[in-house]
């Protein structure tokens, strides 16, 4: 392979699919970085937190990489995303840094939100994202919001709005999506379909047999993909952000995905078998990708490699950061409720 | 390379856990995912899996036992691998906090403040209060015009109208230790004798009668009960248990005089409730004997070396030393011959005695030794004015001076 | 500045259309506020001069609404979101209290929430209990909201102005009653603060802070007491958060004896709130009687008249109030 020249398509056989022909070989290099950077960071998180080194809870992603990534990758800062309690890998996506990330969990002022909002509300207004929620259905507003005052000063940016399945029944999921379709709003509704909102599954709880079905009702077209294939989860992006983009409209995307951990750390996955848990790790996204990429000839194992040993670099850089972070004072309670300190009560 | 297999946080508000079941026992070979062993919190049990393949060395067998978070249970080593691990450290504390010390009861919480129980139990706006104290005014005395009897600012300024000399007194002015001083704050006690007595002398209106004793039958009749109490393994009476109960048969001879003050009135006293002044480290207390006209002098004696040791071990009630209509005060034992005490409030008199003195005493125009000592009563004009307070002193001098007199 | 006489809601809508003219970020969002002109006419013809894009008529969707409005004031857009009756906007708590007062802080100062949510409120409509409820007490409770309740057309345009700059979010809250009361109203552009309340009324024997409403009831209670001998000061509350205690305090200093008065349920209200904050004052000192709150009464606003009147504060019970405050009677 020829890397000299990142941006030249390489070399494919005939039958590649079209995301690796839209792409390049640097882009998609960066696009299983990052996959691999969710993964391994939210191990990495999940000891910390069980070494009972973070505070409060967390939200795992592990599994739902290629959903993340395939949505995030082709977007700017300008663009917004809002996303969940399960924020972790939107993060990621959007292109924060995992060292600000880290020092977030541990509550120091270098994390994203200087300790004050932690992993339920990670977010990175520089590349546009517009923060984790910690209310299920909370996010979705916003991002119609967010379109809404991109679609007033004429720009072409879009927002995009990642949910679960569980928001799908919040009221808030309809309102918004009704107003994204009367008003035809540049903003693109991501469902995360991982099967259970916290312990009760889609079938028990959602009147429609996909979250998708519910698009028409809004005036606006839905669509279903493998949450675990990358590449069909972009194509369906790239549809979505053609429309968006050209003021047709919002569109929702449905991801069929899994996670493989519980809902939280405390969950007792009382709810499901341990035979559907293997069932998906057989179908972890980050291998079935590399293999896509070896099969079609744009990374070599070693690069692969290579790819997996910078993460853990990166990483290991990022906790060390993290941890030598400085806390807060309790002088400084109150800081940043209001714009103007001393707005106070 | 060697993997540990820790205690894990499963949920946000934990702080320990305990392992209630081993799947594996010590030198299995285990895979990872494998489940190894049961942990139990208070929301219920969670199974927890193999970080890796290898050889299982179990280092923390106990089950049922609290442990912290992040504690190393077990090992697992990679085949062939050296099977080193340190063992594990003395029992880690359990849950709960150390019980902490239980805080020695400071000496000043035992010491509650007669005026300030008075003061609470008056009804009075923030700013009558205000008022009154920079005004140097009782509330006591205030009568309150508002619902519930409430004092109200006006009830103060008319009040300190009415009476411009009492209310007219300035604040004093704050007084800074001077430099290079160390200084001792006021524990409750001396802050209870610097308010009550200034507020005494404030606005009590006292004067001052003073008699001179010859106290020799005294004497002798004391040298002459305490040798048969002696003998007889009873306690020594001293001069001073003399000396209450004859101010105590005094106050029934001069009922006028048994009185105390109390808003717009005199309270007239039945029995003899006598303070008797008692010297503790850093300051002082007035516990009353009380019905002091029905008591033997060995039961004065008695009750007042008790309420004295009391007093200085600072286990009096306060229901001890409230009340009583008159005091004694005694520094004779100092060697001060002659002084003045601050009357106790609402009480309408206090005795101040001196040290008994030998002096030459004309007796039919010849010189004669006798033994006397002083004794000055302040009294309160507000209830008992001087004709009648010399009446009071008149008859105690009486009967100290001849003892035998408070039989009949 | 020259000054003429403008009715309340006329007061609103000129600072409405000075904005949308000022700044191209403005816009308006809230149901029939567009050719309608708004529930109660405060929109009026704005519609026709600005277009339906800024002055844009939702879908009865409150919470929606609300959090679009949110989400577009932190895409750099500057809302003014109008619910129908203040009712509404408890469809809407979520949006408000968990998003809006708290992004700031919870992302650590790195963005801002410039909404601004306006609101019909009080009774003495006939609306009844679902449409004339004073719930000012309850955002006042949210550290990271501003919640301000002017009580003249001057102060409704100057505090609307000024919400509508603040970076942060601000509940407005305009009584119903209020809307066609006429006042005078400076032309052009002006912020009246939305931190400080003003004294209408100097006097030396009661200090009555009053919101909303109740500040013409008060004003017209002193009028009555004077001629009885009794000079309240009243004080015109207009921002419930922050609270401007600084001069309630210097006017309890001087007069000694507080009422408040507002129109908000009695129970956990401004009043519970102001009283506390002047115990733990130095103007504690200074009370010489119990602090005096009268309140909307423990009831749902009924339907009938007579029961509606008499289920918040009149200008008789102000009356009433201070005369027995006065006495000796509380």
């Amino acid at each position: 392979m020829d890397g000299s020249d990142a941006m030249k398509t390489p070399k494919k056989p005939g039958n590649a699919r079209p995301f690796y022909a839209r792409h390049s070989k640097d882009e998609l290099k960066e696009a299983l970085r990052k996959m691999w950077l969710i993964r391994r960071f939210e191990e990495q998180a999940e000891d910390s937190y069980v070494r009972g080194l973070t505070h409060g809870t967390m939200h795992l992603s592990i599994g739902q990489e290629a959903s993340a990534v395939g949505i995030c990758m082709d977007l700017k800062n300008a663009d917004y995303i809002t996303s969940t309690h399960r924020g972790h890998g939107h993060c990621i996506g959007k292109g924060a840094e995992v060292k600000y990330m880290f020092a977030e969990f541990f509550g120091k002022e270098e994390g994203y939100c200087r300790g004050r909002g932690g992993s339920m509300h990670i977010a990175d207004p520089a590349t546009g994202n517009l923060g984790a929620n910690g209310i299920v259905g909370g996010g979705l507003p916003l991002a119609t919001g967010a379109a809404l005052a991109i679609q007033l000063r004429k720009g072409k940016d879009v927002a995009v709005c990642f949910f679960g399945d569980g928001a799908n029944n919040e009221g808030a999921f309809h309102e918004s999506l009704n107003m994204a379709g009367v008003w035809k709003l540049p903003v693109i509704y991501v469902c995360e379909n991982n099967q259970y909102g916290m312990s009760v599954s889609t079938e028990r709880s959602t009147a429609v047999k996909n979250v998708a079905d519910r698009a028409a009702g809004y005036g606006m077209p839905g669509v279903i993909v493998d949450g675990n294939d990358i590449a069909a989860v972009n194509e369906a992006m790239e549809a979505a952000l053609e429309r968006a983009r050209n003021g047709e409209g919002p569109s929702l995307i449905e991801c069929k995905t899994y996670r493989t951990r519980g809902h939280s750390r405390s969950d007792r996955n009382r709810y499901r078998t341990k035979e559907e848990i293997e069932e998906w790790k057989g179908k972890d996204p980050i291998p079935a990708f590399e293999a896509e990429l070896e099969k079609y000839g744009i990374l070599t194992k070693d690069e692969v490699e290579g790819v997996r040993a910078a993460v853990e670099a990166e990483l290991k850089d990022a906790f060390d950061f993290a941890q030598a972070g400085t806390n807060p004072l309790v002088a400084d309670l109150t800081r940043d409720v209001y714009t103007t300190d001393g707005a106070a009560a | 390379m060697a993997t540990d297999v820790i205690l894990p946080k499963v949920d946000m508000d934990m702080a320990t856990g305990t392992v209630s079941k081993w799947y594996v026992a010590d030198g299995d070979t285990v895979k990872k995912g494998q489940p190894v062993f049961d942990i139990e919190t208070d929301k219920a049990a969670m199974e927890i899996e193999s970080p890796a393949d290898g050889v299982i060395r179990i280092r923390e067998t106990r089950t049922g036992v609290a442990l912290p978070i992040g504690e190393i249970l077990a090992v697992i080593f990679a085949a062939g691998e050296a099977q080193k691990m340190d063992a594990p450290k003395a029992a880690a504390a359990a849950s709960a906090a150390t019980p902490a010390a239980k805080a020695a009861p400071a000496p000043e919480d035992k010491v509650v403040t007669i005026s300030s129980s008075t003061s609470s139990q008056i009804r009075a706006t923030p700013l009558a209060r205000r008022l009154a104290r920079q005004n140097g005014l009782t509330l006591g005395q205030i009568t309150g015009s508002g619902p519930r009897g409430r004092i109200v600012a006006a009830d103060v300024t008319s009040h300190s109208q009415a009476k411009p000399a009492a209310a007219s007194l300035p604040v004093a002015p704050s007084t800074p230790a001077p430099e290079g001083l160390v200084v001792k704050p006021f524990d409750g006690m001396r802050k209870t004798i610097a308010q009550r007595l200034t507020q005494s002398k404030q606005t009590v209106p006292h004067f001052y009668l003073e008699a001179t004793c010859t106290i020799d039958t005294l004497l002798a009749i004391r040298e002459r009960l305490n040798a048969t109490l002696t003998k007889s393994g009873k306690g020594k009476l001293s001069i001073n248990d003399f000396i209450i109960k004859a101010m105590g048969v005094a106050l029934q001879q001069v009922p006028a005089a048994n009185v105390s003050y109390v808003d717009g009135g005199a309270a007239q006293h039945v029995s003899s409730d006598v303070g008797v002044a008692v010297s503790v480290e850093g300051g002082l207390f007035t516990p009353v004997v009380r019905n002091v006209e029905t008591k033997t002098l060995s039961q004065i004696s008695a009750e007042v070396k008790d309420l004295a040791a009391r007093a200085r071990d600072r286990k009096l009630q306060p229901s001890e030393y409230a009340g009583g209509s008159a005091a004694v005060s005694n520094l004779g034992m100092y060697g001060v011959e002659k002084f003045t005490a601050i009357i106790n409030p609402p009480q309408a008199s206090i005795l101040a005695v001196g040290a008994a003195v030998e002096r030459f005493v004309p007796v039919n125009k010849q010189p004669v030794l006798k033994t006397q000592m002083t004794v000055t009563l302040s009294v309160d004009h507000r209830t008992v004015d001087g004709a009648l307070g010399a009446q009071l002193l008149q008859a105690f001098k009486t009967l100290i001076e001849d003892p035998a007199l408070m039989l009949v | 500045m020259t000054t003429r006489e403008l009715s309340y809601s006329q007061a609103v809508q000129e600072a409405l259309a000075i904005a949308l003219e000022n700044d191209p970020r403005v816009f308006l969002m809230g149901e029939d506020i567009g050719v309608y002109g708004g529930a109660f006419q405060v929109t009026g013809d704005l519609v026709a001069r600005f277009g339906e894009d800024r002055v844009r008529d939702t879908p009865i969707s409150e919470l929606g609404g609300a959090g679009v409005a949110v989400g577009a004031a932190l895409a750099g857009a500057r809302p003014v979101y109008e619910f129908q009756f203040s009712d509404f906007a408890t469809l809407a708590m979520e949006q408000i209290v968990n998003q809006a007062a708290k992004l700031r802080f919870m992302l650590g100062g790195k963005v801002s929430v410039p909404v601004v949510f306006r609101m019909p409120a009080g009774s003495g409509t006939g609306a009844a209990a679902q449409h004339s409820q004073s719930l000012e007490a309850w955002f006042g409770h949210v550290p990271g909201l501003k919640v301000v309740e002017p009580s003249t057309p001057e102060d409704a345009k100057g505090m609307l102005l000024a919400a509508i700059d603040d970076p942060d979010p601000v509940l407005v809250f305009e009584h119903k009653l209020l809307y066609k009361v006429k006042g005078h109203v400076p032309e052009g552009s002006y912020h009246t603060p939305l931190n400080k309340a003003a004294v209408r009324r100097e006097g030396k024997n009661v200090t009555m802070v009053a919101a909303g409403i109740m500040v013409p009831k008060a004003l017209a209670a002193a009028e009555v007491l004077a001629g009885e001998g009794i000079e309240a000061e009243v004080i015109d509350l207009r921002s419930i958060r922050p609270l401007d205690m600084d001069t309630i305090i210097a006017s309890v200093k001087k007069t000694s004896r507080l009422i408040c008065i507002h129109e908000g349920v009695k129970s956990y209200g401004i009043g519970a709130e102001i009283s506390a904050r002047i115990s733990e004052s130095e103007a504690f000192d200074c009370l010489d009687a119990p602090i005096m709150r009268l309140g909307g009464a423990e009831v749902p606003i009924p339907y009938s008249p007579i029961l509606e009147k008499a289920a918040v504060p009149q200008e008789d019970d102000i009356v009433a109030g201070a005369r027995k405050l006065l006495n000796g009677g509380l």
